[in-house]
């Protein structure tokens, strides 16, 4: 049976929040990044992006949106992702080179960029492991834990503690996902990205890392959503999804999969 | 001049200002526009609403604005001019040392007047900065590492013609190297925030200071890890200061990170101005006192001392300004007294122009 319109376009939005911004750690649905989405008949996608600013880096802009490609394109139906970025000095360049599916270095060739993107990506990963990381603990204290109950926890304790802060809840599952990717096989819950372990000597000179990481992390959040505020004013996305399993979640059987997240080791 | 409740004068030295022309008939293109309106979401982000300017007056606001801003309604006793050229952008250039100029010889005791160069402007750019500094007999500049150039997207303080041009700076007397290591400037192949290229000139040049303005952020970290290292790297507060208003307990994390890390005498108050403007900033930050907790955790304060100091002492030492003196002399010569003046007494002052 084929699916709707709606429930494909809902789809692609439930895949789209899961992209983020690299240097916030955020998602672009929850940024306000993406302004539409929409299905044409011949089941391509069209994604609406728009940044804080004409001047928002371009490499930055790129990753995004080349990650919006691949997450929308991760569903079964698409048969082309098309990026339309907006009001950026790169528009056109960064929106032609996505269509022809070239990477940021050939699309960028007469601006002699030098860089490609994974070196990039891996530097805001491992800020974003980092940072996640420092939101559970700095909870873990606040809530009476000493450094060493901290660092004695493994994944799936970590998993199924019991947390009453909202935010720290969504950041302790953050962790987890990013956790599975850096920080190395071992099973303790807080390792360096590298996969060092930490012990209680080091703890503190840790922390005060962990926090010169969030302080960058928030000085960029707070400004881009200033700046994304003051350039659009309160304008809504066309179709801003609410964070509620959609139809489309339930036809594709998310919604059991969502609810068990928490079955955690740290290695998938 | 700052007075506190208790009669205090706080001599205050504004480290980062510009007089710009970002109107319609200034622009070469859309990316002037783009500028000027990037820099507009910046003012309207984080300045309090009642001082929140229409775009067009931010566009442009005129000498006699931005001297009554500073010097009548916002406390700043000097302040110093950063250009930033643009040519690119806008036809006459955004905000260059020559329009500046114009209002230091109206108020020369108000004014310090910076310059600029590029490396990428190789041997006619040394002769050019040489004429400058000869002719407006300049102590600073600032450099903008992320600028565009022709095809180049930036370059490092690191590279062999930027330290023909510091060495050049230093003879020249040119011993303030205001660098720009934050926001707003595209970067490309080129990491904008990157601050690891000013350690190495730093210590190349020990007689220079280098003054990181936005001290790095979003780059924090690293640029602590330089300064630390290297006793002649400041941190200019433009852009770390309004966050005093709209999030003063994010304002705490950064300026309690740069106490512990570069002490009270390697801070430089700037308002940014036009972004922000002086007379709300300096209320706040007067008023401000760290909780008592960070003071604890990292064994900082920010106390009248340090305000004094992050105000206009530790720029009266870079720019050689005798501050008793000084203070004397404007006095002397100032306008009106504070608090006393109308719009018609400060318009006969500044004349029509």
């Amino acid at each position: 049976m084929p699916i709707s319109t709606d429930a494909r376009v809902a789809e692609v939005w439930d895949r789209l929040a899961s992209v983020t911004d690299p240097e916030l750690d955020e998602s672009v649905t929850e940024l306000r990044f993406v302004t539409a989405v929409e299905v044409d008949a011949d089941s391509r996608v069209h994604i609406g992006f728009r940044l804080p600013t004409y001047w928002c880096s371009p490499n930055f802009a790129f990753l995004m949106a080349d990650d919006m490609r691949a997450a929308a394109g991760s569903l079964p139906w698409v048969r082309q992702v098309l990026i339309d970025l907006r009001d950026h000095m790169y528009s056109d360049t960064i929106n032609q080179g996505l269509a022809q599916g070239h990477s940021f270095k050939a699309t960028f060739a007469e601006e002699a960029a030098e860089e490609d993107l994974d070196d990039l990506r891996r530097t805001f990963r491992i800020k974003a492991y980092q940072r996640r990381q420092e939101a559970v603990i700095r909870h873990l204290m606040e809530r009476g834990w000493t450094p060493a109950a901290i660092l004695a926890l493994d994944c799936p304790h970590l998993a199924t503690l019991a947390i009453d802060d909202p935010e720290t809840d969504r950041q302790r599952t953050r962790y987890l996902e990013i956790r599975a990717e850096y920080g190395g096989p071992t099973d303790a819950a807080f390792t360096s990205a590298e996969g060092e372990a930490i012990n209680p000597e080091t703890f503190a000179d840790y922390l005060t890392l962990l926090r010169r990481v969030r302080i960058n992390t928030e000085f960029n959040g707070s400004l881009c959503r200033g700046l994304l505020q003051a350039r659009y004013g309160d304008d809504e996305p066309a179709s801003a999804p609410d964070g509620e399993p959609t139809l489309a979640d339930f036809i594709a059987g998310r919604v059991d999969a969502r609810n068990e997240r928490r079955n955690h080791s740290c290695r998938k | 001049m700052y007075r506190t409740a208790d009669g205090e004068e706080i001599f205050i030295i504004d480290g980062h200002t510009h007089l710009w022309d970002g109107s319609k008939e200034n622009l070469k293109n859309i990316h002037g526009q783009q500028f000027i309106d990037c820099f507009y979401g910046y003012h309207s982000a984080l300045s309090p609403k009642e001082y929140v300017w229409p775009k067009e007056k931010f566009d442009k606001y005129g000498a006699e604005t931005m001297y009554n801003d500073l010097f009548v309604e916002g406390y700043d006793d000097m302040a110093i001019f950063q250009p930033t050229y643009l040519k690119d952008f806008y036809v006459n250039g955004f905000n260059t040392t020559e329009q500046n100029a114009v209002l230091k010889e109206k108020y020369p005791d108000r004014f310090i007047l910076n310059g600029a160069w590029d490396p990428r402007d190789g041997e006619v750019g040394l002769e050019a900065l040489r004429e400058l500094a000869s002719k407006y007999q300049l102590k600073g500049v600032k450099l903008y590492t992320a600028e565009w150039h022709g095809s180049s997207k930036g370059y490092k303080l690191s590279d062999d013609w930027a330290q023909r041009y510091l060495e050049e700076s230093q003879k020249l007397g040119i011993k303030n190297i205001h660098v720009h290591k934050g926001p707003t400037i595209l970067p490309l192949n080129r990491d904008a925030f990157d601050v690891a290229d000013i350690d190495e000139a730093a210590t190349n040049f020990p007689e220079l200071n280098f003054i990181v303005e936005h001290c790095g952020l979003p780059r924090l970290d690293d640029f602590c890890w330089i300064a630390v290292q290297e006793p002649n790297v400041y941190g200019g507060l433009a852009v770390a200061l309004p966050f005093i208003h709209s999030r003063p307990d994010y304002f705490n994390q950064i300026i309690s990170e740069l106490l512990f890390w570069l002490g009270p005498d390697r801070l430089l108050y700037g308002s940014d101005y036009a972004i922000w403007s002086p007379k709300w900033m300096i209320e706040k930050f007067m008023a401000h006192e760290l909780p008592d907790n960070i003071k604890k955790d990292k064994g900082v304060d920010l106390n009248l001392d340090a305000k004094r100091k992050i105000l206009g002492l530790n720029a009266a030492r870079l720019y050689d300004i005798d501050v008793p003196a000084q203070a004397a002399k404007l006095s002397g010569s100032a306008p009106v007294k504070e608090g006393e003046q109308t719009m018609a007494q400060v318009a006969e002052v500044l004349g029509d122009d």
